[in-house]
């Protein structure tokens, strides 16, 4: 059971006016035409799902129905940080196998 | 091993039941094995037991971190059932419905497999459509399925609330008479003591930490326990944890843990002998032998590996039983708890290679694995024996993420997530 901070209505609520919708920062590829069929799936499907601190993108749905990020550990399950779309974590992430076709979401890849 | 019947436990009974040999035995691991299986839970066991007894291969560990059994096979809802919408799932499901037919026979041991019935059922119109399509692929499949009306459900339930002024009224259900419940710890100690006794190798309390990994072909598994055990093939079957372990491979899998609960009441007299499940209100429920209301529902929207979940999602749970079941809301709970599932984008499981040679995951049953059981050890085991996926482990590879062959089972089959 959680208390969160809604970064925008800057209140603490409970966990039933949230909805989580899972992992944060996940870019989207800017040529996703250019992507072979492994680099597109694994954007769709594939996620870190660490054990441990996880950068995650929560919506205030009966509140202000804003998204914002919310860093926790998903083992104690501690929040350690929220903070607004547009903002930087401070908390690193568990160590996770990164996408390894993650070089498609920046600019200079996709010209391959 | 000793053989189990009713004229040994007489025997027993006169010497006070002193004289039992214990299930299985607590070696120490060999240095090398021809098979490493990584989790003693359901799955892994029958894994084990299948590739001694079907496949001959006897030189096999299962590695677990904690005890055997004590994962989600000591934490799910304990309902089997086979009538899932897409011929791919259903013939899997099936496989291991036929097994759970004759399992207590086969393992010598009683795991209580009591097929009382599976109610799946419809509130609206869109509901009963669905439904009606899922028996009918049920039936063209092979799997007992009938589509019941209010009535009916009523004459097989008579203490649920079928009326029709309720806010969600029951407007009918679809049946499988074959589906039921099994005794959960039973299926993990059954599975492991014949394991054990084709000369399995059942190492507790020692978790996998690493994988030797030579040019792309896995040789090992690094343990806290016992340093590296030499392995021709790792399968792994750890359910919640399965991408922790994979990460220790460098492999990503889709997948997401969350956590999922379920309550027991206390014990009360028999009251319901059939399992009564909803989509709609989002809740099931049976009762045990012992008699309390065993409760389940979905799982928690957030990632987690910490075997709870929160407050509302009971709430939730509990208010979807009351609707069905007003009767019971003077049952007071007496547990509640959480295990960890991994979970999917289209709800089914994942048996499949790697792109580690000789690394093979069993995991992704989500929320319905314990059905699953003796299904998913036998196709596991079948294809880890001949180095090549069982025909009906094929659909479920992990490659389905990349071509788009998917097996969305999402609500389709009935399936309360």
């Amino acid at each position: 059971m959680f208390l969160i901070y809604c970064p925008y209505c800057e209140e603490e609520r409970a966990e039933e006016e949230f909805h989580a919708s899972g992992e944060a920062h996940i870019v989207r590829p800017t040529d996703p035409e250019s992507l072979s069929d492994e680099a597109w799936g694994d954007y769709v499907f594939f996620r870190k799902n660490p054990r441990g601190n996880h950068h995650e993108l929560w919506q205030h749905t009966t509140g202000c129905r804003k998204f914002f990020y919310m860093t926790r550990d998903t083992a104690t399950y501690e929040i350690k940080e929220i903070y607004k779309v547009g903002e930087q974590p401070n908390v690193a992430t568990a160590p996770a196998v990164p996408n390894k076709y993650d070089q498609f979401s920046s600019a200079q890849a996709v010209k391959k | 091993m000793q053989h189990y019947s009713g004229f040994g436990l007489l025997k027993h009974a006169m010497s006070h039941h002193e004289n039992w040999q214990r299930v299985w035995r607590n070696p120490t691991p060999k240095k090398s094995y021809d098979v490493v299986i990584v989790g003693g839970g359901g799955h892994g066991l029958a894994t084990a037991y299948y590739l001694a007894k079907e496949f001959g291969i006897t030189n096999v560990a299962v590695i677990e971190k904690g005890y055997l059994g004590g994962g989600n096979t000591a934490r799910n809802t304990t309902i089997v059932r086979s009538n899932y919408l897409w011929d791919e799932s259903a013939f899997l499901y099936e496989h291991a419905m036929k097994l759970w037919e004759g399992l207590s026979q086969d393992l010598n041991y009683n795991v209580m497999f009591s097929q009382r019935g599976v109610l799946n059922l419809g509130h609206t119109l869109q509901d009963m459509r669905d439904i009606s399509r899922r028996v009918n692929a049920n039936r063209l499949n092979g799997i007992d399925g009938e589509m019941l009306d209010a009535q009916q459900v009523k004459e097989i339930v008579p203490d649920m609330d079928c009326s029709a002024n309720r806010r969600y009224p029951v407007m009918g259900a679809s049946w499988q008479p074959r589906g039921g419940v099994a005794r959960h710890d039973a299926v993990a100690w059954g599975f492991a003591r014949g394991a054990d006794a084709l000369g399995v190798d059942l190492i507790q309390q020692c978790a996998v930490e690493g994988f030797e990994i030579e040019d792309g072909t896995v040789t090992g598994v690094k343990t806290t326990q016992y340093g590296t055990i030499n392995a021709g093939k790792v399968g792994c079957v750890v359910a919640g944890n399965s991408g922790v372990l994979a990460g220790m491979a460098g492999l990503r899998l889709p997948l997401e843990s969350h956590p999922l609960q379920a309550l027991v009441s206390e014990p009360i007299k028999p009251i319901l002998d059939t399992v009564v499940m909803s989509n709609h209100v989002h809740g099931y429920v049976s009762q045990s032998d012992k008699g309390d209301l065993v409760i389940g529902a979905g799982i928690d929207g957030y990632n987690g590996y910490g075997q709870r979940g929160s407050y509302p999602t009971i709430e939730h749970t509990v208010s979807a039983i009351l609707e069905l079941f007003p009767i019971f809301s003077r049952v007071r709970m007496n547990r509640q708890w959480g295990g960890i599932v991994d979970t999917t984008p289209d709800a089914c499981p994942l048996i499949s290679k790697t792109e580690i040679e000789n690394l093979y995951f069993n995991c992704g049953w989500g929320t319905g694995g314990f059905k699953a059981t003796p299904g998913s050890g036998h196709v596991f085991a079948a294809s880890l024996a001949k180095g090549e996926m069982h025909e009906l482990a094929k659909p479920f590879s992990i490659d389905r993420f990349n071509t788009g062959a998917l097996i969305d089972e999402h609500g389709a089959a009935g399936v309360a997530h």
